[in-house]
């Protein structure tokens, strides 16, 4: 049971350092949202995963729960709401570059 | 055994963390530094739980709560900061 749980935390750490890293290197501001909300999600989530095993049936774990239910709800909506404004500011979409003409 | 683990996990996140500040100080667009703000923060909430699981103290998960409430609170106000900005020009 430890072992899963363990588990569960490597995974989040994974996720956590990939998605941070494709903020760094990524080349628009679209790529970037993509890869931060993947991987940001994921890696809360797992990790929460973890320590409600890691926790066993107990008070801490409902509390646990409910911060992992709101988080689900809202995280989404607030990196929708980040490429909404990058949208109506009017960022135009990274595309790769040819080998003549602009951009 | 478990106190080591939950330890290097904490520590593990901020160094992931220091990351982000980097494309915070450096985004070209406003647009670039919420999205690494967006990730601190939610990076943070974590930090507080496994520092809460950590510890054995409860009052850490309601500093957490009431962290990501205001974490989602401040980036729908930004956002529709920059909209408005934007309108009045």
């Amino acid at each position: 049971m430890r072992f899963i749980a363990y588990l569960f935390l490597g995974m989040g750490i994974f996720f956590a350092t990939f998605g941070n890293i494709g903020i760094l290197r990524f080349p628009d501001v679209y790529t970037r949202l993509q890869a931060s909300s993947k991987c940001g999600i994921t890696s809360v989530v797992s990790i929460f995963i973890g320590l409600m095993i890691l926790e066993g049936l107990s008070f801490i774990t409902v509390r646990i729960l409910i911060i992992t239910i709101f988080f689900l709800i809202t995280s989404p909506v607030s990196f929708h709401a980040i490429g909404r404004s990058a949208y109506e500011e009017g960022i135009l979409p990274w595309r790769k570059k040819k080998t003549e003409g602009k951009q | 055994m478990g106190v080591n683990i939950l330890t290097i996990v904490i520590l593990l996140l901020l160094i992931n963390s220091l990351v982000s500040v980097y494309r915070v100080i450096i985004g070209p667009t406003h647009q670039d530094r919420l999205i690494g703000l967006n990730l601190i923060l939610s990076q943070v909430t974590v930090i507080m739980v496994v520092a809460a699981v950590n510890f054995h103290r409860t009052i850490y998960l309601d500093v957490a709560l009431v962290y990501a409430i205001l974490s989602y609170i401040s980036i729908i106000a930004i956002t529709k900061y920059f909209k408005r900005r934007r309108l009045r020009k």
